[in-house]
C-alpha cells in the first residue's frame, strides 16, 4: 500500500504542481491565522498580532520552497527552470543564438548523414549467413608490381582449389558476364549485365531464393542444358513480377535458357548492375574452363569451424605453388591472398568515406570551438553577474550547470534541425555517389538516433564545458574588482580565446589543404588527356551474338556496312570501330611472346591489352601514328596477321629497337600465332585512374568471331555528338532490329564517369572546408571585436597620448593575428600528415604539392585578414573623449 | 538555513508521526499539541515542521485531507496511513534503544 501512497504523491506533485503549491501557500497561512489568533487572545491588538505571527513564523516564502524541496520531482522542476532560463538568455541575444544553432545543425546533420553511410556500408555485416566466417581468395603474383597484388582466378585454378583443399567448408566462385536478351516475340532487345556462378554460390553465401531452385552440378558444366536465375529487379522489370515465368525459356544471345528461379529483392551481390545469373561452367568454352592462365573469377570460401584461415590458405598456397610449377610457362601465380569478404566488398569506397567522416568531425569540432568561443565572450560579458552570485552564496556546480544549459539548449535545437537536414541529405548522398556498394542497406535508424542524441550531449559537453568553467572560475573577489576603471581587459579569458581560435584555425587548415589536394587530384583527372581527341566523340557499344554471326564473313559484312551508314550520316566527320574506347576500361588482356627475342628470360609472360580496331580508328580519333603504317583494307579475313603496337608497347618490350617487322606469338585458346608489327601508335589511357599500359592492337576485319564481334562505333561530329545518338542506332536496328546497343555516351561522359566518385569527394570536402573557413572567419571577428571592446579604454588613452592611428590599427591585427600564424603553422604541419594519409585518393598529386599549400594558405590568410581588418578599423577610428567616458 | 541533524530530525519525524497516531490534525494543532504534551519543553519551529510533514507525506507514511475546523475554516489534516503506523513502531522501538542505551551511559559510573 505505501508505494500507492507515494506514487500517488509523486503523480499529484507531477501533475497537479499548482494547485498543490496553492494549498501549501494555504496551509502556511492556515498556521499564521491561527498563531495570530492566538497572539489576540493573549491581548493584541489584530495588527499587532499579525506582525508579532508573522516575526515568530520566519519567511513564508523560504519555507514554502524549503518545504516544497522535499517533493518528488524538485530536481526535475530546478532543471526546467534552468532551461527556461537558459531559454531566456539565448532569446536576448537571437543573432547569437541563431549562427550558433545553424552552425551546430550543420555540424551535427553532416556528421550523422556520414555515420549513416558510414554504417551501412562499412560497419553492418553482409547480408549473408554469418558473413564473418566469408573469405575472399585470390591469386597472388609474387613479384607483380602493378595492382594491389590481389589477381582474379582462373576457373582451372578455382576447380582444383576446391576439389583437392579441404581447410575450407566450401569455396564457391562467380565471375562478370553479359548477355543480349531478347524475348520470343518482338520484344525490346536489352543488353544486360550478368554473373556466372557456381552451383554452390548460394548455399556457401546462405541465401535461399525467393522463387525456384538454383543450380544444380549437372548444370554447373561447359554446354550443359541452359538455366538462368533472374534477379529480383529483372524479374519485376521486365517480367512484372510474374511467377509464371518459372521453367519458360528467354533468349539469351539468341540462345534459349530456362529460367529457374527469382533471387530475393534485397540480393545485389556483387554489385546493383547485374541482372541475372548463369552457371559459372557456362560462361565458359570447354577449353577455357580447363585453362589455368586464364584469369577472371572471384573466389568465395567460408571458413570450416575450428580451422584458422591462416591454415587453410597455406594449403591452397601450397596446391597453387604445384600448379604454378606444373604451368611453368604460363601466368600461373605462384601464391594465393585472402581478405575478408567486407573488405572486398567495399575496397573502393572505405577510404574516401572515412576522409569524409573525419573531415565533418573536423567540422563538428571547429562548429563547436566556434559556438565555446562565443560563449566565452557571453560568459565573460556575465562574469561580475557570476561573481555576485557565487559571492552570494550560489554553488559553482549550480552555476555551471546553469552555463551549460545554455550550450545544451543550443545542441539539441542544432541536433534536431541537423537530425532533419540529415534525413534528408543522407539518401541524396548515397544515390548520387557513383557505385557505392551496399547502398540500399543505408537508412536512418535506433542506432543512428542514439548516435546524434550521443553527439549532442558530446557537443554541449564540449562547446559548454570550458567556457562555464572559466566564466565561474575562482578570484571571485578578482572579478568585483575588476570594477568599472578596468584597463587592459581580462588577459587569462583573452588567452584561453585565443588557443580555442588557434585550434580552430589549425583545424581549418587541415581541412583546407585535404580539400585542396582531392580538387586538384580531381581536376589532374578530369583534364587527363586520354591520348585521342576528346570533343565530339560518341560511343555506341554492341555485340554481334555468336550464333547468328558465326563465320568471319558475317561479322565483317555487319561491322562494315554499318560503318558505311555512319559515314554517310551528316554530321558525322570519321567514324570507326574498336573493341573498347580509350578510357573505356580494360576489358581484355592478352599474353604473348616474341620469336625474335630469347624466350623465358622473363618468369612471368609478357601482356598487355588487347584492342580490335578497323583501319580508320587512329585517324578518326587523331591518334599519331609513331612509326611504321595503319592497317589497310584488304589485312582482313586470313590476312589479318599484322598488329599495330602502342608507343609503351614498344618502349616496354623492344626498349630502343625499332619493333617494325618484328612479330609477336599469341595463343588464341591453345592455338599459337605470329603477327607482325606493322606500325607503332601514341598511347592511350584505358582508364583515366590508372598509369598507362601497353596496348595490342589487332585488325576487326578479321572477323574472328569471339574477337571481332563486340565493337563500339566511335563517331567524331561536327556538332553536339548526342544528338547523333538516336539517327545511329536507327542505322544499328536497320541492319539487326534485335541487337541492342547500350552503353551510348560521349568520351567526355566516360571521363565525367570515371571522375564521378573522386568529383563527389572532392566537391564534398571542399564543401565542408570552406563552411569551416566560414565558421573561423566569423571566430576570428568574435574574438577581435570582443577584445576591442575590451580594451576600448586603453585605446581611448593611448591615442589622447598621441598614438598613431596607423600605429592602433597595427596592434589590433597582430593582435589578431598571432593565433591565425601559430594555428596555421600547427595546421600546416597537420595538412601534410592528413596529406600522406589519404595519399592512396591522390591522382597525380603529390600530398606536399606546393600548389595547394599556398593557394589555402592563401586564402585563409586573406580570410583572417578580413576578419581582423573590421575590428582593428573600429579600433583605429576611437574617440578618446568618447571613449574615457564609455563606462 | 541549514538542515536540522538526522537526530533531530528522525526525533521529530518521531513526534509528529505519534502525535497523529490518534486522530488526524493539521500542522498548527500539531506542533502545539507536541508543545503542551512536552510542558513546553519541545518547540517546534514551523521551519521544520513542514518540510518534516511534506518529507512523510511524499514518502507515503502520512496522508494529508482538507476538511474543515472547529472554527469552519479548511485546513490541511494530516493522518497516518497504514505504513505510516508502522513506521510508528519502528520508529519508537528505535528510540527506545536509543535513549535506554544514552541513559546507561549517562547515568551509570
Amino acid at each position: 500500500m505505501r508505494w500507492f501512497e507515494r506514487f500517488r504523491m509523486a503523480m499529484l506533485t507531477l501533475f497537479r504542481r499548482r494547485t498543490e503549491t496553492v494549498r501549501l501557500d494555504d496551509e502556511l497561512h492556515f498556521h499564521l491565522e491561527q498563531q495570530a489568533a492566538e497572539y489576540i487572545t493573549h491581548g493584541l491588538s489584530p495588527d499587532e498580532a499579525r506582525s508579532a505571527a508573522l516575526r515568530a513564523f520566519g519567511n513564508p516564502t523560504l519555507l514554502r520552497d524549503e518545504a516544497r524541496s522535499h517533493w518528488s520531482w524538485s530536481r526535475l522542476e530546478k532543471f526546467s527552470r534552468d532551461i527556461r532560463y537558459g531559454a531566456r538568455t539565448l532569446t536576448r541575444s537571437p543573432g547569437f543564438a541563431l549562427t550558433a544553432i545553424i552552425v551546430m545543425a550543420l555540424g551535427i546533420g553532416a556528421t550523422t548523414s556520414l555515420f549513416t553511410i558510414v554504417r551501412a556500408v562499412l560497419l553492418k555485416p553482409l547480408p549473408f549467413r554469418d558473413p564473418g566466417k566469408l573469405v575472399m581468395v585470390y591469386e597472388h603474383f609474387r613479384d607483380s608490381t602493378s595492382g594491389d597484388g590481389f589477381n582474379v582466378v582462373s576457373a582451372a585454378d578455382f576447380r582444383d582449389w576446391r576439389q583437392q583443399t579441404h581447410g575450407f567448408e566450401d569455396m564457391a566462385a562467380w565471375r562478370y558476364y553479359g548477355f543480349n536478351l531478347t524475348g520470343e516475340h518482338a520484344e525490346l532487345p536489352e543488353v544486360v549485365e550478368a554473373a556466372g556462378g557456381s552451383w554452390n554460390l548460394l548455399s556457401v553465401l546462405g541465401t535461399q531464393l525467393a522463387l525456384g531452385r538454383t543450380f544444380t552440378p549437372e548444370e554447373d558444366q561447359p554446354e550443359a542444358s541452359h538455366v538462368v536465375l533472374l534477379t529480383w529487379s529483372l524479374f519485376q522489370r521486365r517480367f512484372a513480377g510474374d511467377a509464371s515465368i518459372l521453367g519458360k525459356p528467354i533468349r539469351l544471345d539468341t540462345n534459349l535458357y530456362t529460367v529457374i528461379g527469382v533471387l530475393p529483392s534485397w540480393f545485389n551481390y556483387p554489385d546493383p548492375h547485374i541482372q541475372l545469373w548463369v552457371p559459372y561452367a557456362q560462361t565458359f568454352t570447354p577449353e577455357a574452363y580447363a585453362m589455368h592462365d586464364n584469369h577472371q573469377s572471384h573466389v568465395i570460401a567460408r571458413l570450416r569451424p575450428g580451422v584458422s584461415v591462416a591454415a587453410a590458405i597455406r594449403e591452397v598456397s601450397a596446391l597453387q605453388y604445384r600448379l604454378h610449377l606444373a604451368n611453368a610457362s604460363k601466368p600461373v601465380a605462384e601464391d594465393v591472398v585472402w581478405r575478408p569478404m567486407i573488405d572486398d566488398v567495399v575496397r573502393d569506397v572505405k577510404t574516401p568515406l572515412i576522409v569524409l567522416l573525419s573531415a565533418v568531425g573536423c567540422m563538428l569540432l571547429i562548429a563547436c570551438l566556434n559556438v565555446s568561443n562565443l560563449l566565452v565572450a557571453r560568459g565573460a560579458s556575465r562574469r561580475k553577474e557570476f561573481a555576485v552570485r557565487g559571492a552570494l552564496g550560489g554553488s559553482r556546480l549550480t552555476l555551471i550547470s546553469e552555463q551549460m544549459i545554455e550550450s545544451l539548449l543550443i545542441c539539441i535545437a542544432g541536433g534536431t534541425l541537423g537530425l532533419f537536414l540529415s534525413f534528408m541529405v543522407t539518401h541524396w548522398l548515397a544515390d548520387h555517389w557513383k557505385d557505392l556498394p551496399r547502398a540500399e542497406a543505408i537508412h536512418l535508424d535506433a542506432t543512428v538516433l542514439v548516435f546524434s542524441v550521443g553527439l549532442v550531449f558530446l557537443t554541449a559537453l564540449l562547446a559548454g564545458l570550458l567556457p562555464a568553467i572559466s566564466s565561474t572560475g575562482t578570484g571571485i573577489f578578482n572579478a568585483l574588482q575588476e570594477s568599472s576603471r578596468s584597463i587592459g581587459g581580462s588577459v587569462s579569458r583573452a588567452r584561453l580565446r585565443k588557443t580555442l581560435l588557434t585550434a580552430e584555425i589549425a583545424l581549418t587548415v587541415i581541412l583546407l589543404v585535404s580539400a585542396g589536394l582531392l580538387f586538384k587530384s580531381f581536376l589532374h583527372l578530369r583534364t587527363s588527356d586520354l591520348g585521342c581527341v576528346m570533343d565530339h566523340v560518341l560511343t555506341i557499344k554492341y555485340g554481334l551474338p555468336e550464333k547468328q554471326y558465326d563465320t568471319r564473313e558475317k561479322v565483317i559484312a555487319f561491322h562494315e556496312s554499318l560503318l558505311e551508314r555512319v559515314r554517310r550520316l551528316p554530321g558525322v566527320r570519321a567514324a570507326a570501330l574498336v573493341s573498347t574506347p580509350p578510357g573505356g576500361g580494360w576489358e581484355s588482356d592478352e599474353s604473348f611472346t616474341i620469336p625474335e627475342r630469347p624466350s623465358s628470360s622473363f618468369r612471368l609472360q609478357d601482356d598487355a591489352l588487347l584492342r580490335t580496331i578497323d583501319p580508320g580508328y587512329f585517324t578518326a580519333l587523331q591518334i599519331p601514328l609513331l612509326q611504321g603504317r595503319f592497317f589497310t583494307d584488304q589485312e582482313r579475313l586470313n590476312r589479318d596477321h599484322y598488329i599495330i603496337v602502342s608507343k609503351k608497347f614498344a618502349d616496354q618490350f623492344f626498349s630502343g629497337e625499332s619493333p617494325l617487322g618484328k612479330h609477336i606469338n599469341v595463343a588464341w585458346n591453345g592455338k599459337p600465332e605470329n603477327y607482325e608489327i606493322v606500325g607503332v601508335v601514341g598511347d592511350t589511357l584505358w582508364s583515366v585512374t590508372d598509369p598507362v599500359k601497353a596496348t595490342m592492337y589487332f585488325p576487326i576485319l578479321s572477323g574472328t568471331p569471339d574477337q571481332a564481334s563486340d565493337a563500339t562505333i566511335v563517331a567524331r561530329t561536327v556538332a553536339d555528338p548526342l544528338a547523333l545518338s538516336i539517327p545511329i542506332q536507327q542505322q544499328v536496328a536497320a541492319l539487326d532490329p534485335a541487337l541492342p546497343v547500350y552503353d551510348v555516351l560521349t568520351l567526355q561522359q566516360i571521363l565525367g564517369k570515371a571522375t564521378a566518385s573522386q568529383s563527389f569527394s572532392a566537391t564534398l570536402v571542399l564543401a565542408f572546408a570552406s563552411l569551416s573557413l566560414l565558421l573561423a572567419a566569423i571566430g576570428l571577428y568574435g574574438v577581435l571585436s570582443y577584445l576591442v571592446t575590451q580594451r576600448i579604454t586603453e585605446i581611448g588613452i593611448r591615442i589622447a597620448l598621441g598614438a598613431q592611428r596607423a600605429e592602433v590599427l597595427r596592434l589590433m591585427l597582430f593582435d589578431g593575428l598571432r593565433p591565425v600564424l601559430l594555428g596555421l603553422l600547427i595546421g600546416l604541419a597537420g595538412g601534410a600528415g592528413a596529406g600522406a594519409l589519404i595519399r592512396s585518393i591522390l591522382y597525380g598529386t603529390s600530398p606536399l604539392d606546393p600548389v595547394v599549400f599556398v593557394a589555402m594558405v592563401g586564402s585563409l590568410l586573406v580570410t583572417a585578414l578580413i576578419a581582423c581588418w573590421l575590428p582593428a578599423i573600429r579600433a583605429s577610428r576611437i574617440e578618446p573623449m568618447q571613449a574615457l567616458r564609455t563606462e | 538555513m541549514g538542515k536540522p541533524s538526522d537526530l533531530v530530525q528522525g526525533t521529530l519525524d518521531l513526534l509528529i508521526l505519534k502525535t497523529i497516531s490518534l486522530e488526524p490534525k493539521h500542522g498548527w494543532a500539531i506542533a502545539k499539541r507536541i508543545q503542551q504534551i512536552s510542558n513546553e519543553v519541545l518547540q517546534v519551529q514551523q521551519g521544520s515542521l513542514y518540510p518534516a510533514l511534506h518529507r512523510l507525506e511524499q514518502q507515503g507514511w502520512i496522508r494529508a485531507k482538507w476538511s474543515e475546523t472547529e472554527g469552519g475554516r479548511q485546513a490541511k489534516f494530516y493522518s497516518l496511513t497504514a505504513a505510516g503506523r508502522a513506521q510508528l513502531e519502528r520508529e519508537r522501538e528505535s528510540w527506545n534503544r536509543l535513549s535506554t542505551a544514552i541513559n546507561l551511559v549517562v547515568e551509570g559510573t
